[in-house]
């Protein structure tokens, strides 16, 4: 059953083009299948997303609930297996629920920030002329601003707390899709199939979203997905500065910013929280390295 | 295309003199364009603040007489591009308001705490480019195989760590435990203020002071935040340095440089290499770009006064002069080094003008 699935799917005469499409994702996938390290990535993508799905089944603990005689317990005694931090709060309960969180600020910011780039960046390559310059010299001026700091501004300007975080982090990450899409989208503004589109009588607006879009999608979902890790370290920084999520909320970068005050003696309270970050920005940056190679064209003919 | 040749024809020996000019007119107005953005990106970000500017000024208690009057003086009540102008003139005569915090000049604050910055940046990126280019190299000439790999982890690694997590966890491993650094701060406290403040960068002053015994206390204590932000750089160089080479190596001027018969140290050390470094201003000039803002939570970390800490301090005390000062500051030197790193790519590499 699978050999003719297998040989259905690599086969050299495609008979619909729903087979060829199927048949250029199988060919992807078993490209991945040979990348150990883009595998484990994916593993552990799936695994944040499982936690954060089934934490109140996987905690042991209320992550908000405080029991003050079992402040900074040592991890592994009393049922807290990573220990418990100033205020008796079990740490490993509190990173399963913080996955939420992070995987949150992550989903937003993934619609958003592309999108913003996308239309900014084709809008520009397809039009040209002014509005090319208008949008480009836009864009160059907020990647001028090195990203956190703008954060900083930002979240200042608005007030601390997740959402404006989120804003402020999408207002700093979108510029670099601009210009990804920008660049694909000057390469195939002269391709013969988009004049065949244009003397159908089809629009700007009809092209760009129905034949430009699409040409874009694999460099920004790979530039996406390593921009994930970047973007789980601002947020973490912001929250470590108190200007992400507020307490009580179980976040990771605030989790280590409470735990930094006792790392001398009570290590586990900031390291834990710091190896969930740590693990799942290896993961996206994992994922994303292996997508590279297999989306990438430029890459795959070396 | 056939009408730029026939354009260059027609002008003759003048036109590459004129495009240059034409090309330096372009890049000096777009960088212009691009700095007064960033002023009115900061200018709208302190409009927008929750925080009213005159009651910061004249205190809570102030009557409404003189709330007015302030107000006024302020320029407040003037439409907002005309508020702008005001703004960009305090701008371009350095003047940034002052500090609610210090009570000083956020000018003068900034001139103050950014040689510590600099200085961490400085040898962080140091440590990038010693390490980072030779690892690149090596990760280049063995491509595919363990070393490779190995290599590409470190990198995402590198990628993927909090920076004021690994310098937590720096500080508890070589303070805390091994005791082989000093803490944070840029000086035991005894030492402080001894040394007359010269270029404000320490390491730099107690040498001039000649006190060897202050200079070796202040590398005790840049060592582990200048590693950890040197890591970074490293982790990014390392991975420029590698893609470059291998650019390079398919060349078929290296197919040359063996068939002569030099030795592949020469061919991949000095020719590859060589015509590798002159990208690679670009990247290490951005990666120091990345690190002065890097600093930020490091400085945090490890109580470094700097421009990051100031920046952070002032803005958990909402002391909005000197957050929207230090941001100015940050993007036009983040703006500057990407000009210079352009220029500079263009003196050394011919093909580039």
């Amino acid at each position: 059953m699978s050999e003719t699935w297998h040989q259905w799917l690599t086969t050299d005469t495609p008979q619909s083009r729903r087979q060829a499409r199927l048949a250029q994702l199988y060919l992807g996938w078993l490209n991945f299948r040979g990348n150990p390290l883009a595998i484990l990535g994916l593993a552990i993508i799936l695994a944040l997303v499982a936690v954060a799905a089934f934490a109140p089944f996987l905690a042991t603990h209320n992550p908000l609930a405080q029991d003050l005689s079992a402040r900074l317990t040592v991890p592994g005694e009393g049922g807290y297996w990573l220990g418990s931090d100033e205020l008796g709060r079990d740490i490993y309960s509190r990173i399963l629920y913080g996955s939420r969180i992070t995987l949150y600020i992550v989903t937003l910011v993934a619609v958003t920030a592309p999108l913003i780039g996308l239309l900014v960046g084709t809008a520009a390559g397809y039009l040209g002329g002014w509005a090319d310059m208008v949008l480009m010299r836009l864009t160059d001026i907020f990647l001028a601003f090195p990203r956190l700091v703008l954060a900083l501004a930002f979240v200042a300007a608005l007030g601390a707390g997740i959402e404006n975080a989120v804003l402020a982090i999408t207002l700093t990450a979108w510029p670099p899709y601009a210009r990804i899409a920008r660049a694909e989208t000057l390469t195939i503004r002269r391709a013969d199939y988009i004049a065949a589109i244009q003397l159908q009588g089809a629009g700007a607006m009809r092209i760009i979203t129905g034949h430009v879009w699409p040409m874009c999608l694999s460099s920004i979902i790979i530039r996406m997905t390593l921009d994930m890790a970047g973007i789980i370290l601002t947020f973490a920084g912001l929250g470590f500065l108190g200007l992400g999520a507020q307490p009580p909320l179980p976040e990771w970068g605030a989790m280590i910013s409470s735990g930094r005050k006792f790392i001398l003696d009570q290590w586990w309270v900031a390291t834990m929280p710091g190896l969930a970050i740590f693990i799942v920005s290896l993961g996206f940056n994992l994922l994303g390295d292996g997508l590279r190679d297999i989306l990438d064209p430029k890459r795959g003919s070396q | 295309m056939t009408e730029t040749i026939q354009e260059d024809g027609r002008r003759g020996i003048s036109a590459p003199l004129l495009r240059r000019l034409k090309g330096l007119a372009t890049a000096v107005l777009s960088l212009a364009i691009t700095m007064l953005g960033l002023l009115f990106v900061t200018f709208v970000i302190g409009r927008v603040m929750p925080i009213d500017p005159v009651l910061s000024v004249v205190g809570e208690r102030a009557t409404p007489e003189v709330y007015e009057r302030a107000f006024h003086e302020m320029g407040l009540d003037r439409p907002i591009l005309v508020q702008f102008a005001y703004y960009l003139r305090d701008v371009a005569t350095g003047n940034f308001g002052m500090s609610l915090l210090t009570a000083r000049p956020v000018s003068e604050d900034i001139a103050r705490v950014f040689p510590a910055t600099l200085e961490l940046a400085s040898i962080g990126t140091i440590i990038g480019v010693i390490f980072g280019v030779p690892i690149g190299v090596i990760a280049a000439v063995h491509q595919g195989r363990p070393v490779d790999h190995a290599v590409r982890l470190f990198g995402l690694f590198g990628y993927s760590m909090p920076i004021f997590w690994i310098g937590l966890i720096g500080l508890l491993v070589f303070y805390g435990i091994l005791g082989w650094v000093g803490g944070p701060g840029r000086l035991d406290v005894y030492y402080d203020d001894i040394v007359p403040p010269v270029t404000g960068m320490i390491l730099i002053d107690s040498l001039l002071a000649g006190d060897a015994e202050i200079f070796w206390n202040a590398v005790n204590h840049i060592i582990l935040p200048a590693s950890i932000l040197g890591y970074y750089s490293l982790a990014y160089i390392s991975r420029m340095t590698r893609s470059f080479m291998l650019e390079e190596l398919g060349k078929e001027y290296v197919v040359t440089a063996r068939v002569k018969g030099l030795s592949e140290r020469a061919v991949i050390w000095r020719h590859v290499l060589g015509n590798v470094l002159v990208p690679l201003i670009t990247v290490i000039a951005l990666s120091y770009a990345n690190l002065l803002e890097g600093s930020v939570l490091t400085e945090t970390i490890f109580a470094w006064p700097g421009l990051g800490q100031y920046i952070t301090i002032a803005l958990l005390s909402a002391d909005m002069n000197a957050v929207l000062g230090g941001t100015v500051v940050v993007g036009l030197i983040f703006v500057g080094l990407n000009m210079f790193s352009d220029i500079l790519y263009k003196l050394v590499d011919p093909r580039a003008r």
